[in-house]
């Protein structure tokens, strides 16, 4: 895996998987080069993300560090209880963190349901779009009958083509796990292709697609960098960790596995991909020790909205509160952050 | 792909996170701990100083053959009046209490070993201070079931065991040594290291606190001939001694004919194999921490990375790359990965050798890292392109300096590992079970690691082949060396008697 392999990030994935592979795309292919990939050591990875958890961020690193967690958080809302007013309220926190501080940073993009896209790029308005507004933050769909993924492809692109039409910036879908566990990767793949496509708007630019593998149904770490091989092979933008409906969600461990492939998948195509943990993230605490594996691991450029994300409901609460201890002095009270 | 933040591209300059030095009082100075108590030594004071900045410590007593004969005296008194005839029950609880009170005051032991040896207090704080307990805890809990442990008939203390440990690990050396002793009915006469005696003065205040009973454990910081006064001296019964083969083999000859048992734990020149199959994230990793954990100064340390020639491009590209990652400087600083050499000394011989493999054509390359103007530093380097014959592929090297060289085939790896005089440690990096089994196997090694590197248990007995030494320390073995079994020995009786 030494030598470099030009491959165009704007080619097709299945092109792009060919080259990769040596040869057409086919389960027997697939099984080849997944399997051929060096196992990761289960021991090992544990001990090195529990050391990378050991490192002190203090002072001017903290609030560096803090701002940053703001800005990459995915700020999530995904219930069968969701409304087009609790949709409103996400958005409204989103836009505007901490009500009595200005300087805070705006979240990277709201997660929602397909059916509550409209009303999230609805409450935006005008700050709608990360690339596109100034200050402007996505709206992300998840999509593909998540968070089990047991819908026939059809039903799936369909969900996909309509969040994406109704103005989702970003799709996160599900792999289908059951498809992965019995060995059917040209399946997995082949899903991952289409629904790369039905992320196709009509003038041609794609939503950005997040590829969830639900790590906490794939049990083994091998089973994890597999996945997330197979994913970026078939055209996803970024690698996602868990739905946050399964436990264990995300860990630090398993993060750092998929910063691994993702770091790998530079050095061998040049193309950078993107990672989020989803589900489990709740304090300041333990979102620093995400940072921190990032930076060790696939370096400091990856601390951007593109190549990184927190999948969050209430990180952002516990961050906005270790903030304003930064400039206080003083821990404030839950109550003096608003809730979404 | 704009909206990297500056901020976030600072990241990596992690603000100074220092641990507190104020948990630590340092007395101006420190006497020989003899019968219980702080007494002046004989010899001329010297001072202790912080290899990261050359700053003083404190000044340590120094003892001489004299100190010794009153050290060894009250040992034998100890060992003959009380400690012998205690059961061991009762001396097991002396132990736990150690352990408890290595644990109450780990974080100023933590400090004071950073201080003192220049390791970063992640080490200190993470590995040294909490091996320290667990071998006090372990050794504990065997002192009352020698007699149940199939050793023999009545199991017993030898009677007073001299001790020499080194710098490189020095509170958790003077656990391995002195919990064995203990725990089978020894007394102790130990030495710490002339550059590292601060934590052993500091231990003897928590035998105080235990309330040990004076005598059982002595501590006598000094010159090396106060070491060879304590090795030659007539009434010691054991010799255990960790440090550098030439030194070993001097111990050795000076007590040759003499009844003491000696056990000796010394150098290495430790082969890590990474074969094509490897978890390579894990072996990455497993290769920094068999060279770089406390900066190579470690006698186990993977030194040699023997690797498989078609992944050596990958495995040395990787390695440098996790290398830039590494964080040199304030030992102090709890996120500092790699602290100072520990004495000029020491640095001298790692500079030199370097300087050789240099000479000798191996190709060099030193993380890109700013090392502190002032104190003893060295960069972590790897060597490519080393040839077996090289100096730097024989010789130990003691510094965080690792020699890179290939292989072909299994046979080629184990004969390449084993091509040393001596067989302290060996890792070895495969995820097919059957080749870790039987590569083990052949190899001369006291202690193998599969998939991991530097780890140690006080249930896993630990010691060498060939020039690496002999006699094993830690599990069930680490006790042994300390006891005999058997009839009373009559002319050790009468000689207990008339003491």
């Amino acid at each position: 895996m030494t030598s470099q392999i030009p491959v165009k990030a704007q080619n097709a994935p299945t092109d792009r998987a060919a080259e990769v592979l040596g040869g057409p795309v086919s389960d027997t292919s697939l099984r080849r080069y997944l399997e051929g990939i060096p196992g990761v050591d289960a021991v090992g990875l544990e001990a090195r993300a529990a050391s990378l958890g050991t490192r002190s961020i203090k002072t001017t690193s903290k609030a560096r560090a803090l701002d940053t967690i703001i800005s990459l958080i995915d700020l999530t809302t995904l219930e069968g209880a969701d409304t087009p007013g609790k949709v409103r309220s996400l958005v409204a926190k989103a836009l505007t963190p901490d009500a009595a501080d200005p300087t805070c940073p705006r979240v990277a993009a709201v997660c929602v349901y397909g059916d509550m896209v409209a009303s999230a790029v609805d409450a935006l308005g005008a700050s709608h779009g990360l690339d596109t507004a100034p200050g402007g933050i996505n709206v992300a769909a998840v999509a593909t009958a998540f968070p089990s993924g047991r819908a026939s492809r059809s039903v799936k692109l369909a969900d996909t083509a309509e969040a994406v039409a109704a103005g989702a910036d970003e799709i996160d879908m599900v792999i289908d796990r059951g498809a992965f566990l019995s060995g059917r990767y040209g399946e997995v793949f082949d899903e991952i292709v289409a629904v790369k496509e039905a992320c196709r708007r009509p003038d041609g630019r794609y939503a950005h697609l997040k590829v969830i593998l639900e790590t906490g149904e794939l049990n083994t770490y091998d089973n994890v960098r597999r996945a997330s091989w197979l994913s970026i092979l078939a055209g996803g933008d970024f690698i996602k960790t868990s739905t946050g409906k399964v436990a264990p969600a995300a860990t630090l461990p398993v993060t750092l596995s998929m910063l691994e492939v993702v770091r790998d998948w530079y050095r061998l195509t040049g193309e950078r991909i993107g990672v989020k943990p989803a589900g489990g993230i709740r304090t300041s605490k333990d979102a620093i020790k995400y940072l921190v594996t990032v930076a060790e691991t696939t370096g400091v450029e990856w601390l951007q909205p593109h190549l990184f994300r927190f999948g969050a409901s209430s990180l952002l609460n516990d961050v906005l509160l270790q903030r304003q201890k930064l400039s206080t002095g003083h821990y404030s009270a839950p109550d003096y952050v608003t809730i979404d | 792909m704009t909206l990297t933040t500056p901020s976030a591209l600072d990241f990596l300059d992690y603000a100074p996170a220092p641990e507190s030095r104020g948990i630590l009082s340092l007395r101006e100075e420190y006497g020989l701990f003899i019968d219980g108590e702080y007494v002046e030594g004989h010899g001329t004071p010297f001072a202790t100083i912080s290899p990261s900045t050359g700053e003083h410590l404190a000044m340590m007593a120094a003892g001489n053959a004299e100190d010794v004969d009153r050290a060894v005296a009250a040992a034998r008194r100890a060992y003959t009046t009380v400690w012998s005839r205690m059961p061991g029950a009762e001396r097991a609880k002396y132990l736990f209490r150690i352990a408890r009170l290595v644990q109450e005051r780990s974080r100023e032991l933590a400090v004071a070993e950073s201080l003192d040896n220049g390791k970063p207090i992640k080490e200190t704080r993470d590995f040294d201070v909490p091996t320290v307990a667990a071998w006090f805890f372990y050794y504990a809990g065997w002192a009352d079931k020698l007699e149940h442990a199939g050793l023999g008939p009545d199991p017993r203390g030898l009677g007073v065991a001299a001790q020499i440990i080194p710098w490189n690990f020095p509170l958790m050396m003077l656990a391995w040594k002195i919990a064995p002793a203990l725990a089978a009915g020894n007394t102790v006469v130990i030495k710490p290291a002339s550059t590292t005696p601060l934590t052993a003065l500091l231990f003897a205040d928590i035998l105080q606190q235990a309330d040990l009973p004076a005598g059982v454990v002595n501590i006598l910081s000094g010159p090396g001939s106060m070491g060879s006064a304590m090795v030659e001296h007539p009434d010691v019964d054991k010799v255990a001694f960790t440090g550098s083969t030439e030194i070993g083999r001097g111990i050795a000859r000076a007590i040759s004919g003499s009844r003491k048992k000696l056990t000796l734990e010394l150098g290495g020149k430790g082969a890590n194999i990474v074969f094509d199959d490897a978890p390579i994230d894990a072996a990455i990793e497993g290769i920094v921490s068999g060279i770089f954990f406390n900066q190579g100064q470690v006698c186990c340390a993977g030194s040699r990375l023997l690797v498989q020639e078609s992944i050596h491009d990958e495995v040395v590209e990787r390695l440098k790359q996790r290398l830039t990652t590494l964080r040199v400087g304030d030992p102090l600083d709890k996120n500092t990965d790699v602290g100072a050499i520990n004495s000029a000394s020491q640095l001298k011989t790692i500079t030199d050798l370097a300087d050789a493999g240099e000479a000798e054509g191996a190709v060099k390359w030193s993380a890109p890292c700013v090392l502190p103007d002032r104190g003893f530093w060295y960069a972590p380097t790897i060597f490519t392109g080393v040839s077996t014959s090289h100096r730097i592929a024989r010789e130990e090297i003691f510094g965080p300096v690792l020699s890179v060289l290939t292989f072909r085939t299994p046979a080629e790896a184990i004969a390449k590992a084993n091509n040393t005089p001596y067989g302290l440690s060996a890792g070895i990096w495969s995820d097919k079970g059957s080749r870790v089994l039987a590569v083990v196997d052949r190899l001369r090694a006291g202690v193998v690691w599969a998939n991991t590197f530097n780890k140690f248990d006080p249930a896993s007995p630990f010691g060498g082949y060939k020039e690496s030494g002999y006699g094993r320390e830690g599990g069930l073995p680490g006790i042994q060396s300390y006891l005999t079994t058997g009839p009373t020995d009559a002319v050790t009786a009468a000689k207990g008697s008339t003491k």
